[in-house]
């Protein structure tokens, strides 16, 4: 390979990397900021941390916020993943070309086409706006990413080893239970995790589904960061973010480990 | 052994030890497979979108909701029926008349034009560097890319205002270097949205490059090199011919979404800059204007659909070869 190529390929990386990094970055380190200016530092200090604890209507909202994303995300993953099998297992059957559509037009449709959509269905059927409605937005919109998640697991399956536990005798149900489902867990839990975060950073559709007693933390952090940049949303940011980093490396490590689990138990079994 | 698998499997004598029942039990579940997930998005997605499009056709009511009803079955299939004569496209009209919302569509599609050609200008060497890294870190790449995805992306957008404002961290470096006497005004302008487009919707379009960029065979490369190829000719004849999927998915993944964007208009741009997903939003919340931002809507939906089909088709042609 050219070295002046693979130096040009390190340097954009580098630069690719600075570019999506920083600002984060910037965004921690001032969450620390002893002064009231986001912009200036002036000295190290956890005070907007303390602060925040005692901000009882970002508190409140958190806690909408992670109901919220716990109901969503599981039953979207259930969704998603029968919309998953729909996709991979039954190619042919009257509608599907429109399936395919509605799982696939969520992921790039505009938010606020979303939201407004769902919220003139909820009004037409008569349904309050509050925390029911902002699930059923979220599971909604999270299910299709779920389900894209599942699906790229599916189509790599073996398809023999189902068809083995069935010559054995196992009916179809149980070989789903037994065989398929094991497989596949992988990518149903990252798909629940992508399903959570979603839901977790959802400012446009929750706004638009969302009623009053029901406000999500971003619909929170939305409304102040409009008055101005201040240290406690920084603070509050940098929690989130912190909890979704140890989240993401937690599960790609255990990941990494049932990987290598796998491949020694499967060099054991050649052996023996 | 497979083989022989499928073979026994897929004959009629691998079912005969079932009783009729229990495979009709087992068709039952199939088919639940289907339907339960099929109508929860008929009912959640395809059917808000009629009634958008019913409710751009009536009239602003000061009342709860704030339209008239139209096509209402209250009144039987002879009423609704009757309704069509009551429909209204004044709404439309309206949107056709007042420059604002023409412009604001202009300018969200220029925008978000621009802002996926910088993207992929910008993501290309990135994921090309990904594709061409030791396969041992190319994993720990892919995460890195990834995990700001994870992120909030409002957090992400409200990160920039405090590095683009007037007194913000960019104007300090620039200015305590000596680079530039006077501060930058970026925040609230269209170049605060190209950034905080770029920056946001990077990993859509790395992601996609890197898995056409990852999939091409580089003996391909060294075969041009060899017959005397120049390196730069052998990438625009070769690389980037073979990484075109990827470059049509990405930039699909940035432009649809880019179009309707309202958070990085709102934050970012200010109130001087247009974009139409800002004008949805203000319409429906400040104006308190249904019929109108419902109308807004369905022509954005309608500017969209070409892409988004394209879109589709893309996708289902990536899952046919990955089967």
């Amino acid at each position: 390979m050219n070295a002046t190529w693979s130096r040009f390929n390190i340097t954009s990386i580098v630069l690719g990397f600075a570019f999506l990094y920083l600002p984060i970055v910037l965004l921690i380190v001032f969450s620390f900021n002893e002064s009231k200016l986001v912009t200036v530092w002036g000295g190290f200090s956890t005070k907007w941390y303390v602060s925040l604890f005692h901000n009882q209507g970002l508190m409140d909202a958190a806690w909408v916020t992670v109901r919220v994303g716990v109901i969503s995300a599981t039953v979207a993953t259930v969704l998603g993943t029968l919309a998953a099998l729909t996709l991979t297992r039954y190619t042919r059957f009257r509608g599907r070309v429109l399936f395919s559509g509605m799982v696939f037009a969520p992921l790039v449709m505009p938010e606020v086409i979303t939201g407004l959509s769902l919220l003139l269905l909820f009004v037409a059927v008569g349904l309050d706006r509050g925390f029911l409605t902002v699930t059923l937005a979220h599971i909604t919109l999270t299910m299709c990413f779920v389900a894209v998640v599942v699906q790229s697991r599916l189509v790599t399956f073996d398809r023999s080893l189902e068809e083995a536990a069935m010559d054995l005798g196992a009916p179809p149900v149980k070989t789903f239970f037994q065989i398929t489902l094991p497989v596949i867990m992988p990518a149903i839990v990252s798909g629940w995790m992508l399903a959570f975060t979603l839901s977790l950073d959802d400012l446009v559709i929750a706004s638009f589904t969302s009623g009053p007693g029901a406000t999500t933390l971003p619909m929170k952090i939305y409304s102040q960061v409009r008055l101005g940049v201040t240290p406690e949303i920084n603070a509050a940011c940098t929690i989130l973010i912190a909890v979704v980093a140890v989240g993401v490396i937690a599960a790609s490590v255990v990941n990494k480990r049932r990987e290598v689990q796998r491949q020694l138990d499967e060099q054991a079994a050649q052996r023996g | 052994m497979s083989n022989a698998v499928t073979a026994v499997s897929a004959s009629p004598a691998a079912n005969d030890g079932k009783s009729v029942p229990a495979r009709l039990g087992e068709a039952f579940v199939g088919r639940l497979v289907i339907i339960i997930p099929y109508l929860w998005l008929l009912f959640f997605f395809l059917v808000p979108f009629i009634i958008v499009f019913k409710i751009s056709l009536s009239q602003t009511a000061i009342a709860m909701p704030p339209y008239t009803p139209v096509l209402d079955f209250r009144d039987g299939i002879s009423g609704f029926f009757a309704g069509f004569g009551e429909l209204n496209f004044d709404n439309y009209a309206w949107l056709t008349q007042d420059a604002l919302y023409v412009n604001a569509y202009v300018s969200s599609v220029i925008i978000a034009a621009i802002s996926t050609l910088l993207t992929l200008l910008v993501g290309y060497p990135i994921a090309y560097g990904m594709a061409r890294a030791p396969a041992a870190i190319r994993p720990t790449l892919l995460m890195l890319v990834i995990l700001p995805f994870w992120t909030s992306f409002l957090i992400r957008v409200y990160a920039w205002i405090g590095i683009l404002k007037p007194e913000g961290l960019l104007n300090q470096l620039l200015l305590s270097t000596g680079i530039i006497s006077q501060p930058l005004i970026i925040l609230n302008t269209y170049t605060a949205i190209f950034i905080g487009i770029v920056y946001s919707y990077l990993p859509f379009m790395v992601l996609p490059l890197y898995s056409a960029l990852e999939k091409m065979d580089h003996s391909l490369i060294e075969a041009a090199k060899d017959l005397g190829c120049p390196p730069t000719s052998a990438f625009w004849k070769i690389t980037f011919p073979l990484s075109l999927p990827g470059v049509i998915a990405g930039c699909l993944l940035v432009f649809i979404p880019a179009v309707g964007e309202f958070v990085i208009p709102d934050l970012l741009g200010g109130s001087q800059t247009l974009m139409i997903g800002k004008t949805l939003w203000n319409e429906f919340f400040a104006n308190r204007d249904w019929p109108v931002s419902s109308a807004v809507a369905v022509i954005l939906l309608l500017l969209l659909i070409v892409p988004i089909m394209l879109f589709q088709r893309a996708q289902a042609r990536a899952q046919e070869q990955d089967r």
